[in-house]
This record gives structure tokens, sequence and C-alpha cells, in this order.
């Protein structure tokens, strides 16, 4: 058994960061390979493909019912799923009270104290929310926790922003320790020469685009039934798709740390794959009226 | 009023005629308090059974936990390695509380420092202030170490004690080879024993994680100590002692004992004594390693179990008879030196005490509260006295914890009437001491204000408090004292003899009426 690799999964919101980590890791544990997902996100979506339920129990939701997370037990809050794929949710609070960061920071410190880590693990995936906003959904890039990045993107513009902004915050932990960026997930929107966007982006970030993800509705079919592509239709085309994946991951050896762009770098970029347009400095303020008036004259 | 001729403290001065009219007048024109009946007839409900049941129905208070935070824990430890700065990362109230803490107990001046975070490294973390703190630490106080731990504010927003001071020395703030471990302490997490256990575990991973290469365990002959949380300075001393006698080498890994006793002699020391640095970095090299804690040590037990590849013996905290004779024969064990003649008569005098004195402790029934390692040594050896424990409270003591005393109370007769309430606070115990009041109550100096209250329902409901544990604030000079060993023992034991004893004194000596019993020859 190999040494125990673990990888954060970070992009923008809505990207499909939980979808595409889930049927990643189906696709991982289809080759033989033991893996934990760690969601480290409130919302707590990350493992219900791979375990067919609405929402996990979270480490935080339970500890608040028993009081304290010393009062937990590892069994309490970790549910095993399709392949044997372990599942722990971190939880958090309601939208706009506490600290969902906390909750990151202390649900992994249980992970950790409870061996959940055990030599068994190939890979240990942490699904986190959003952006990195806080030093609690940093947490997982933390120096002995995950040494692999991976940023899901499209080619669509915000997308794009989040992923630059992500591999920035990468790299104040690269410094100082061993974190590294691994490689974009682009998880396609049929956006027009997204694939070379994409790689582009990449390269600029020194980095590779490891995987392009097609869009097909099979993934969506899935889901409604709770269930990754691998397990739901193991013969689809999808399903090779992220079995590629996997298997590009698991031989993965380019690790960097990224050089992420300037503002104006990367909207050069944009608009040289036309994702946006030339700005015309002349029409910036102007309302429709003065416009108007202008033509006029 | 103030006569500069007769000058009076607080106590007798507000009892004079004037200051009694002005503390009258006062309540009686802005207080606006409730009258004397109604807090009377208040405080007898909270005297009853059905107050103790609503009582520990309370869900989201703590009332007068019987607990200190983390990050005091962590300093405490820190304090014990040689020329070492204890760092705290956090807000200044924060630390001021740890120094005045350790300053009322022990009576000694206590540096620690702090980075002094605000609300803009709330906002944008507290990286700058872990740069610029160290950089002055490292220049200011000649430390060789500067030993970091957290609070609560630098918790919450998930500063990375790791990544900010590898970028403090890669940003050139302090030098590069200067050593900086570092332990999260989030007060909001265990209490003072886990942040010990935290800082201490990070300490000897700082300097030996990754130099255990040439390392072989017993190539050095000695035995390693790791003392916990502990304030009874006789403890460092006592333990240091019995090992001679044993002719045993060791190294305690955290020594304060200098440093929480130095001497009047016209020079401040911020510094003295303590565990080296090279010593740690030795003391895989140990046949073993012993927890005087073991019951609070989880995390350091893991890291010497695992890194070091050392056996730690299964023993409790060496106080008392068995514990004592535990300790000794592990020791013996291990390092393949007998137990000398000298301690062997140590621990007949301690039997012969405790047969002089047992007519006095048998069947006393004493109430508890502490730590958990404290309390358990105590129980063990409140059983061998023939004292019932009854309200054994940890605040801070754990499910596993509980399980271990009450094996230990199973075990004897007299513990019938022990049982152990973790999680507990002194409100909690104030009740129990109500409802079925024990004869006396031990622990440190915040039970007096059960023994206040109990005595303000009557002379016949006071329990008297006898003050072992940590802090102890009202009374001098006891820290120095010792509980390990079969010397600590003896300490216990006439502690608690001449408890009974003054009780009973004071019980007898009403003239003509209890004098009967007011005897010279106790």
């Amino acid at each position: 058994m190999g040494k125990l690799r673990q990888c954060a999964i970070y992009g923008k919101g809505g990207i499909g960061k939980s979808t595409t980590t889930q049927n990643l890791v189906a696709a991982l544990a289809e080759a033989g390979k033991k893996v934990m997902i760690v969601g480290c996100d409130p919302k707590a979506d990350s493992t219900r493909l791979i375990l067919h339920s609405k929402a996990q129990t979270t480490v935080m939701h339970l500890a608040a019912e028993a009081g304290s997370v010393e009062d937990l037990e590892l069994e309490d809050v970790m549910a095993i799923g399709f392949g044997g794929v372990k599942c722990v949710e971190s939880g958090g609070p309601e939208p706009g009270v506490g600290c969902a960061g906390r909750g990151v920071i202390t649900a992994i410190n249980f992970l950790e104290e409870e061996g959940a880590y055990d030599e068994d693990l190939d890979f240990v995936f942490y699904d986190v929310l959003g952006d990195v906003v806080c030093g609690g959904f940093a947490m997982p890039i933390r120096e002995n926790k995950a040494q692999e990045i991976y940023i899901v993107v499209s080619g669509e513009m915000m997308a794009m922003y989040a992923a630059n902004n992500i591999a920035k915050g990468i790299v104040k932990y690269a410094n100082s320790g061993g974190v590294r960026l691994a490689g974009l997930i682009c998880n396609s929107r049929k956006v027009d020469r997204e694939d070379e966007l994409i790689t582009a982006l990449a390269e600029r970030l020194g980095t590779q685009m490891i995987h392009f993800v097609p869009r097909d509705n099979v993934v969506q079919h899935a889901e409604i039934r709770r269930m990754t592509v691998i397990e739901y239709d193991p013969n689809c085309k999808q399903a090779d798709e992220y079995r590629a994946l996997a298997r590009k991951i698991i031989d993965n050896k380019k690790l960097v740390i990224p050089t992420p762009l300037e503002m104006d770098e990367l909207e050069a970029l944009l608009m040289e794959y036309g994702v946006i347009d030339q700005e015309d400095e002349s029409i910036i303020g102007k309302t429709k009226a003065q416009e108007t008036a202008l033509a006029a004259a | 009023m103030q006569a500069v001729e007769d000058i009076k403290p607080c106590y007798p001065l507000f009892r004079a005629d004037d200051y009694k009219g002005m503390i009258a007048r006062k309540r009686e024109k802005f207080e606006e308090g409730y009258d004397k009946a109604k807090v009377d007839e208040v405080f007898q409900w909270t005297t009853t059974k059905e107050y103790q049941d609503l009582n520990f129905k309370r869900e989201a208070l703590t009332i007068n936990p019987a607990k200190a935070c983390q990050p005091l824990g962590s300093a405490l430890c820190g304090l014990g390695f040689h020329k070492t700065m204890v760092y705290i990362h956090g807000s200044q109230g924060c630390v001021a509380y740890f120094r005045t803490y350790f300053n009322r107990h022990f009576k000694e001046p206590i540096a620690f420092i702090a980075d002094s975070m605000t609300e803009d490294a709330a906002v944008f973390g507290g990286q700058k202030n872990i740069h610029e703190g160290l950089a002055n630490a490292s220049k200011l106080y000649g430390a060789e170490m500067i030993a970091v731990s957290t609070t609560c504010i630098a918790e919450v927003i998930g500063d990375d004690l790791n990544a900010f001071i590898n970028n403090a020395k890669n940003e050139g703030y302090i030098a590069k080879d200067f050593p900086v471990p570092f332990a999260h302490t989030p007060s909001f997490v265990g209490s003072h024993v886990t942040g010990w256990d935290n800082m201490e575990e990070g300490i000897l991973r700082y300097f030996t994680l990754n130099e255990m290469e040439g390392k072989k365990v017993g190539s050095n002959g000695k035995i390693n100590i790791v003392p916990g949380f502990e304030t009874y300075l006789g403890n460092y001393r006592v333990i240091k002692r019995m090992l001679k006698e044993m002719d045993v080498d060791y190294t305690f890994l955290c020594d304060p004992e200098e440093v929480l006793d130095t001497p009047c002699d016209g020079e401040f020391r911020m510094y003295a004594g303590g565990t080296t640095i090279p010593e740690i970095k030795d003391a895989p090299n140990a046949i073993t390693t012993f927890l005087l804690q073991p019951q609070t040590l989880d995390k350091t037990k893991k890291f010497v179990e695992s890194t070091w590849n050392h056996e730690v013996p299964k023993i409790t905290i060496p106080m008392g008879v068995q514990g004592t004779d535990e300790f000794l024969m592990a020791v013996s064990q291990v390092t393949g030196k007998p137990i000398p003649e000298s301690l062997t008569k140590e621990r007949g005098r301690l039997v012969d005490m405790m047969t002089d004195s047992h007519a006095w402790l048998h069947g006393k029934k004493m109430a508890i509260f502490g730590d958990p390692d404290f309390v358990y040594g105590m129980v063990g050896f409140m059983l061998e006295l023939g004292i019932e424990p009854t309200h054994i409270v940890c605040h801070n003591g754990s499910k596993r914890w509980a399980k271990a005393v009450e094996k230990l109370l199973a075990e004897s007769p007299y513990g019938v009437h022990g049982k152990v309430y973790v999680g507990c606070d002194l409100w909690h115990l104030r009740s129990l001491c109500f409802t079925d009041k024990p004869d006396f109550l031990i622990g440190n100096s915040y039970g007096k204000f059960i023994q206040r209250d109990t005595l303000h329902k009557g002379k016949a409901f006071e329990v008297p408090l006898i003050r072992l544990g940590f802090p102890i604030f009202d009374r001098h000079h006891l820290h120095r004292m010792t509980t390990l060993g079969y010397e600590g023992a003896m300490y216990i034991l006439t502690t608690l003899t001449n408890a009974v004893l003054e009780r009973l004194d004071e019980e007898t000596r009403q003239m003509g009426v209890t004098d009967y019993n007011y005897d010279l020859v106790r």
C-alpha cells in the first residue's frame, strides 16, 4: 500500500465540485482504491451520491446534539457507501449565524484524533465550499493535510476568476509548506473553445488541465437517483470520462506552486478567447440619454 | 472613618458604624434590591432537592467552572523548558489572565507574552502579529526558545501557526534556526490539562520528529518523566529524590520547579532551570517515558509511542500507597534497579502514620473536586485511608475517566457512597453539599464559597473546605507542598487528619456544653 494521498477540491460555487468529486471517487473505488471523502461545506452535499441519501448527518450536527465533539465516536459520523468509500460531512451552522470555518477545523481535528486516517487508505478527498473565504476553509490545505489541490473550473468568466483567486490562496500556503496545485478539472459548460481556453489558463498558472469532462445529461439522470454515473450506468461514455480522470489523478506527478495571473492578464486571456469583449473606455459611465445625445451631435 | 494612627484593612473597617450606615443608605436608595425575606426565601429554595433537580437539568450554562482553558495549560508547560518564553497568539486580556492566575497561586512573577490581536487581526488573520511578535520577542527577552500557543480568537478565524511561523522565518522576522515549537490550544475545547498535553506534544514533536535517525530506545540509560499539568512544586522534587535514591538517571520533560520558586536575593530571574533542548533531543534514546498524569496526556502518549517507539508503562498517578508502589515497581522493572531500603522504610513510615490516624479518618465522608488524575489519585488514597468519598466532581473528566474511578470505588467497601460526576461545575456540587452533606469538601480555593453558603444555612450544614488541588489563591505556600509519592501521601494524610481534628475542636470547645470531648490528646 502506497502513501496516503490527500487531495482538496476547490472551485466556484455551483461549478460541480461535489458531483465531480463523487464521480471521480467512485471511479477510484472501482479501480480498487480505498478512498475517504470529507465534505467541508455546511450544505453537506458532498457524499449524497455515494450514500444514496439526502444529506449525511454531519459531525457538527451530532456534536451539537451530544453536547460536545468529545462525546462522539468515529462510527457515529462515518458512513460507508458505494465501493467501500468512507464518507464524512463536517457540517456547520445555519446560514447567517456562527462560524462555518471553525466547523471545518473541529471536524478535521476530530477525524485525526479518532484515527479516521488509517493506514489502509489510498486517498482522502476534501470537498470544500466555493472559495477559500477564511482560515477555516484553508484547514484542509494546512501542513500534513491535503498536498494536492484540484480546481474545478469551466470556460465561464467567473469560474476562471475564482480559479485564479484560489491559486492565489494556494501560493500563501505553498511557500511555507508542502501544498501544491495539481491541476484544473474542466467541467464543461459547452462554451466555445473551452478546452483550449482552460488549457491556456492552466499553462499560465503553471499547471495542467488534467481532464476535460464533457457535459452529459446522464450525470443529471444519475443525480436525481442520488447516484454517481459510475454506479448508475457503468457502461456509458461519461463513466469512462470519470475513469480517465481517475487514472490521470492516480498517475499525476505534476504538483506545482501556482503562478496566479494579474487581473489585466486574466482579462486579456479572456478577450483572446472571446469570453469577454474588448473594453470600450469611451462608453464607461455613459447613460443611454447621453449616448443618444452624443450620437445625434 | 480611617484614622492614621489606626489603619484598618477592609475587614474590619467596613464593620464600623459609619460604613454600615453608608452601605445601608446606598442599598435603600440606589440598589433596588429585594427585601431580606425574599432573598432568604430564594436562598433556602436553592438548598432543596427540588432546586438540585432543576440545577442538574441545566444545559447551556456553566456556573463556577472547576476548570480553566487550554492556553493556561500550554503556558505552564512552556515555563518548564530552559530559557523559554511563553508566547500566546491572541488578545492581551487572555494572557493577563494567565499571568495573574499563576501569580496568585505561586506568588511569583510570571513572564508570558501576547501578540495583542485586535479587530483588524480578526479580519485579516493574525500573521502580521506573529511576524512582529516573534521579531520583538526574540530580540527583547533573551529567550532561546519561544513556545507559541493560541487563544479563542486565533482559533475561530483558523490561523495556521505552522504556516505563519515558517513564513516568519522565511521572511527574516526571526532567525531560521530559532526554535519556535507551537500548539493549537483553542480555549473552547477541553481544559487546561488538554492545553498542557498539546504544548508538550508540540515541543517534543518540534525537536524530535525529523531527527529520529540514529536514535535508539534505551541507549542513554535514562527514563523520561512527563509531569503533566503539575502545580505542586514538591512533586517535581519528590520524584527526583526517589529516582536518585533508586540510582536511576532521568530527564524531566518539562520542569518549572526552579522558575516557579526563585529566591529573593536581589536578582530577578525571568528564566531559571528547566528542560534543555539537548535533553529533549536526547529523550527518544531513553529506556521509556513515564506519564505521571496518564489519564490526561493522550496526545503526548501517542507521539511518544508512535514516533519514539517507547513502551509507555501502564501506571496511574503515583499518589497514595498503591499508586506510588506501582510507579516504583514499574521504574524498577524497566531499569533493572531494585527499590532501595530507604524507600521501603519511607513506605513503612507512611503505613504507620495511616494506622495512627485511622481511627479519626475511618468512615468520614468527603466530597472532592479537581482535575482528572488528581481526583483519581485522591479517591484511591481516600479508600486506602478508610475515608468514604461521596460526591466526586470532575468538570474536565471524560466518560472513560469516570468509568476508571467507578471501577476504583467498586473495589473497596469504602467506595459504596461514591458517585462520579463529569462535566459538572461547582454550582452542581453546591447543591449536592446541601442535599447530601459530606463531612468535608476537598478541592481548590473556589470551594470556600460552598463552605460559606452551607454555613449560611446553619452551622450544622457547614461543609468545611480542605485545600488540595489547583489553584490555591487564599492560603500561602501550599503550592510548595508534595502530594505524590509516599512523602506526598504523608502530607495529604496530615492535612486531612488535622482538618478533622480542627473541626472536632471547633465543635467541642463550648464551655460546659460540648467541652466534655475537648480533649488535649487526639
